[in-house]
């Protein structure tokens, strides 16, 4: 059980994928504009991975060495298509919202990283959790710059105005994703150096 | 090796395929409600159905839809559905809803790519710009911002998106025209 909660809270902290690896930055940076884009990329993201990561685990013992990085490319576009449809049909706000960086999940290398490094040698249960993990890491990640940057930038969190007037253009605009997330990670790596 | 892959690309084809004939339905309910939607929002109130009575034309190089409300049997309304491509990012589309004198009763953004925070302030709720061109009619009100010596105020720091979104609804009055005048 232990081990199962490391595995999960791995993805959070330890091994965040946006704040320690530094993976998928394309997605961090371009969807983060407000918390509520920057939530939903991170769990279509996790969505995506966790199944992913399942798929790869059941069938590892199946794909050849030779032409594994095609399956998993099939595997996780299949995924991805399927989170596509599915936001179209029932959340298309928040689909048109995401626009390019949907499909792009496709080549988010958070994906095929835990598909090479982890799923390809680990059960699916362990797998899973990983994938879990990771994801929900990215999830935090993504929402927590994207609060920070629709605060500074908008002033509003969430859709909901807090700072009447609006705020410094700067932070939703490309530059700002950069300042954001280049003070966040400071901070992330201040306070995380003792647990890590 | 290719038997595995052929496997792989067989069953996610036939997954995908799954997922898209049960979501199609909804995409297409939710493409609809959402036009039906910005033609009740840009409209007096109708009880038509104006997505099937659509004329199509060209106005200086770009299409206009425009949609014939009714409400009994007398035409309450037009809505021209067109698009701008002088904004700052591509395309500005927008939903124009007309009297039938040719006064604007509303507007609605149906798409755009302009700036978060500065040129997407030509939304409705984003900014109050598109407010003042309810009850304005072309006929009277110069269509293009003032910079340019029009009656549009336009939105600090974002002429571009102003003069865009100014020239869709230029080009939705003169389809309006076009199509009243045939």
């Amino acid at each position: 059980m232990n081990n199962n909660l490391r595995l999960f809270t791995r993805g959070i902290i330890k091994e965040n994928p946006t704040f320690v690896l530094l993976l998928g930055m394309c997605p961090t940076l371009g969807t983060t504009t407000s918390a509520v884009t920057g939530m939903g990329m991170g769990l279509a993201t996790l969505f995506v991975l966790t199944l992913s990561n399942m798929v790869i685990s059941l069938v590892k013992r199946q794909i050849p060495d030779k032409v594994r990085i095609p399956a998993y490319i099939v595997i996780i576009a299949s995924f991805v298509t399927v989170v596509q449809l599915c936001m179209e049909a029932y959340v298309p706000s928040l689909y048109k919202a995401l626009g390019v960086f949907l499909p792009l999940i496709v080549v988010n290398c958070i994906i095929l990283g835990r598909a090479e490094a982890f799923a390809s040698k680990n059960g699916v249960g362990a797998s899973a959790l990983d994938g879990l993990g990771i994801g929900v890491g990215f999830t935090l990640s993504l929402t927590l710059l994207g609060l920070v940057r629709e605060v500074l930038g908008a002033g509003s969190a969430f859709g909901v105005q807090i700072f009447p007037g609006g705020g410094i253009l700067i932070f939703v605009l490309a530059p700002g994703a950069f300042f954001a997330l280049g003070y966040l990670l400071a901070l992330f790596n201040k306070f995380t150096a003792k647990i890590r | 090796m290719i038997f595995s892959l052929l496997a792989i690309t067989f069953v996610s084809a036939a997954a995908v395929g799954v997922v898209y004939r049960v979501t199609s339905g909804p995409i297409a309910a939710a493409k609809a409600e959402n036009s039906q939607t910005s033609l009740r929002q840009v409209l007096p109130p109708f009880d038509n159905r104006p997505a099937e009575n659509v004329r199509t034309v060209v106005v200086d190089g770009a299409e206009a839809k425009v949609y014939t409300a009714t409400s009994g049997d007398t035409v309450c309304g037009y809505a021209v559905e067109t698009l701008s491509r002088k904004g700052f990012g591509g395309e500005v589309v927008l939903m124009v809803g007309f009297k039938p004198d040719g006064e604007i009763v509303d507007i609605e953004v149906l798409g755009h790519k302009e700036t978060q925070g500065l040129g997407d302030k030509i939304e409705r709720g984003k900014s109050d710009f598109s407010v003042q061109f309810r009850g304005k009619n072309p006929a009277t009100f110069h269509l293009s911002v003032r910079k340019d010596g029009g009656d549009v105020d336009a939105i600090t720091a974002s002429t571009i998106s102003s003069r865009a979104y100014a020239d869709a609804v230029n080009r939705a009055y003169l389809a309006l025209k076009q199509v009243s005048n045939e």
